[in-house]
């Protein structure tokens, strides 16, 4: 999975080519809208009273042909859909805002990009509408802070998709929105016939043919199916800066690429205890910690901090682990060993959350470490994997100091690190919010 | 003698690469076909789809961060676009949003639309027209930040990579309009 391209994910000095191929998307957009007719607010208008409906068919007829493209082409595992920019849904503030943007649509006859199209062609109403616009953004931006907190809160579940919310295979809704679309044209163009008196015979008949393409691509979608974790985890890579000596003598940093499963054997994803340690105290990387035991060694004993999430329940919470991951944050899978901690950072790995990290020889390790003065915490002789290594008194969790080791006590604490921040994607922006 | 009164060709005729026959629009399906494969490319290229509602925002933030930087500085949503050093011109939406305005410019010109107008129903003036143009473009940028983009942002892309909440403001826009359609019917028809 090449694509997206990371470069690409916005605009930076660094690559200037960004700020042409975005320019050159907006070109096209903005041309594509003119040519469609919608920089005539009155065409645009005439949607909502059924005599023409351009704007269902435009819009609807984009919506399906992009979605068809863009899942054959996750299917076929050209892109990586966790990379690709998913609005989250924050369902009040979205119902509210939508319903108002209804009323300025039908009050001013323009969205923002079609006013655009509008204004630049010479249509001073077009104008009227984007000069409005920047008065309306100005009034938002002034008076958010007296509802921040509903607007920020109320309703938000994240990146959410119809596969979510129905319970469908991707494919099949797909093929549903397709279908859907398709239908709305033939009542579109019934409508435009019976009230808008249109003449339908002149219609091209490519029309129907494209329908056809459509169709069998969505199809196409529901027999590939989307890329299981195993395929997904296959094409994961794991980028490392190495800082070579070259012939010279000079020193060069040099980007490596591994497989994932190389990254694993070479041992370059798991951190000793004394690096956890000190990670916490990093100001600049937003620790996570996830323990992946079950609950009842949890509850035995864990690091402050850390969020118990079972191995079994993890895929379920990956949504939010990407919905929410800023680009310096850092998550540490652990467990009493490294057994289910692997298979946890497999799993987080395919599914595209950045900067995973296990910890070296688990709790297991970290108590060995960390808490072998403490007298409560006896040592045993565990003979199976994945067992505690040493017995609790009571289920006290993370109340045992080295739960939460002293920091000025192992102040000195020597290790060789290894966390290197990937810059993947920024999940907390990319669209227009 | 006679001298040949052919007429001298100008070179690049002003005023008539503003003055040619408008031609017919392109039909719909052809144009939402384009406009999906502009949308599809944009997201298999770089991840983000389209979007127009906050490129506005980030201009008016910018003009306000000249003027009246501690403001923006303790306002939380205006600090996270513009706070302190951060440009918020430095957005890939702001570059969309003048290749946008450059790309409708260019399609009216090689179609003959670039025409000083006002686009409007016939039983309105053209002041009417301007007003409620205004006040129909405050209030839908106002919507759209609040819903956190406009039909292009949150209709067109999010409808696409299919989000839940995306298909619940596209669904309101339009209920919205159809909803008030016919109190301002006067407006149109």
């Amino acid at each position: 999975m090449n694509f997206p391209l990371l470069a690409f994910q916005n605009v930076s000095a660094a690559n200037p080519w960004t700020y042409l191929i975005f320019g050159l998307i907006g070109f096209a957009f903005g041309f594509t809208l003119e040519m469609s007719g919608f920089g005539n607010s009155r065409k645009l208008a005439a949607q909502f009273y059924f005599t023409e409906l351009t704007v269902l068919k435009v819009m609807f007829t984009a919506v399906i042909t992009a979605m068809t493209l863009v899942f054959l082409t996750v299917s076929l595992g050209w892109l990586d859909y966790s990379q690709v920019w998913v609005n989250p849904t924050y369902l009040w503030s979205g119902i509210l805002g939508g319903l108002i943007m209804g009323v300025g649509f039908i009050i001013g006859g323009f969205c923002p990009t079609t006013s655009l199209a509008s204004a630049s062609t010479g249509k001073i109403d077009g104008m009227m509408f984007m000069l409005g616009g920047f008065v309306g953004a100005f009034l938002f931006g002034e008076t958010e802070r007296f509802f921040t907190h509903w607007y920020n809160n109320a309703g938000y579940y994240g990146r959410v998709t119809l596969m979510d919310v129905f319970g469908l295979p991707t494919g099949v809704v797909v093929l549903m929105v397709v279908l859907m679309a398709l239908f709305m044209f033939w009542g579109a163009e019934q409508l435009e016939r019976i009230i808008g008196k249109k003449d339908m015979s002149r219609e091209p008949k490519l029309r129907l043919y494209g329908a056809g393409v459509v169709v069998a691509l969505a199809l196409v979608v529901v027999f590939i199916g989307m890329p299981s974790t195993e395929e997904k985890y296959e094409k994961a890579t794991i980028l490392r800066t190495v800082s070579e000596l070259q012939a010279d003598g000079t020193v060069k940093e040099v980007q490596v690429k591994y497989t994932a499963e190389e990254a694993l054997s070479q041992r370059i994803v798991q951190i000793t205890p004394a690096e956890l340690f000190k990670a916490r105290y990093d100001q600049g990387l937003i620790l996570t910690l996830l323990d992946v035991r079950p609950e009842a060694d949890y509850n035995l004993f864990h690091l402050r901090g850390a969020l118990n999430i079972p191995a079994e329940t993890l895929k379920s919470r990956i949504p939010q682990l990407l919905a929410t991951s800023a680009p310096n944050a850092v998550y540490v899978v652990m467990s009493n060993d490294e057994t289910l901690a692997t298979q946890a950072w497999r799993l987080l790995t395919a599914e595209g959350v950045p900067n995973v990290y296990i910890l070296e020889g688990g709790i297991n390790n970290w108590i060995t470490v960390f808490g072998h003065t403490d007298p409560e915490i006896q040592p045993r002789s565990a003979a199976l994997d994945e067992q505690l290594k040493f017995l609790f008194p009571a289920a006290l969790g993370d109340r045992y100091e080295c739960s939460d080791p002293d920091p000025i006590e192992n102040e000195h604490i020597e290790f060789t690190p290894k966390i290197q921040l990937q810059i993947k994607r920024d999940k907390s922006s990319g669209g227009c919010g | 003698m006679t001298v040949s009164s052919k007429p001298v060709s100008k070179p690049f005729d002003l005023k008539a690469l503003f003055n040619r026959p408008a031609k017919p629009y392109v039909h719909p399906y052809l144009g939402g076909v384009i406009l999906g494969i502009v949308l599809f490319l944009a997201l298999f290229f770089t991840g983000n789809g389209l979007g127009s509602s906050g490129a506005t925002s980030r201009l008016v933030v910018f003009v306000q961060d000249q003027f009246i930087p501690d403001h923006v500085d303790r306002t939380p949503y205006l600090l996270r676009m513009a706070g302190g050093d951060k440009n918020p011109l430095d957005d890939w939406l702001v570059p969309v949003f003048f290749g946008a305005l450059l790309g409708g410019f260019t399609s009216g010109l090689i179609f003959g639309r670039v025409k000083l107008e006002t686009t409007k129903g016939p039983r309105i003036s053209d002041r009417t027209r301007w007003m409620l143009a205004f006040l129909g473009g405050v209030l839908f940028l106002y919507g759209a930040r609040m819903a956190r983009g406009c039909t292009s942002g949150q209709a067109l892309t999010g409808g696409a990579v299919l989000s839940a909440g995306s298909w619940v403001v596209m669904l309101c826009i339009f209920g919205g309009a159809y909803g008030l359609a016919y109190f301002v019917r006067k407006l149109w028809n």
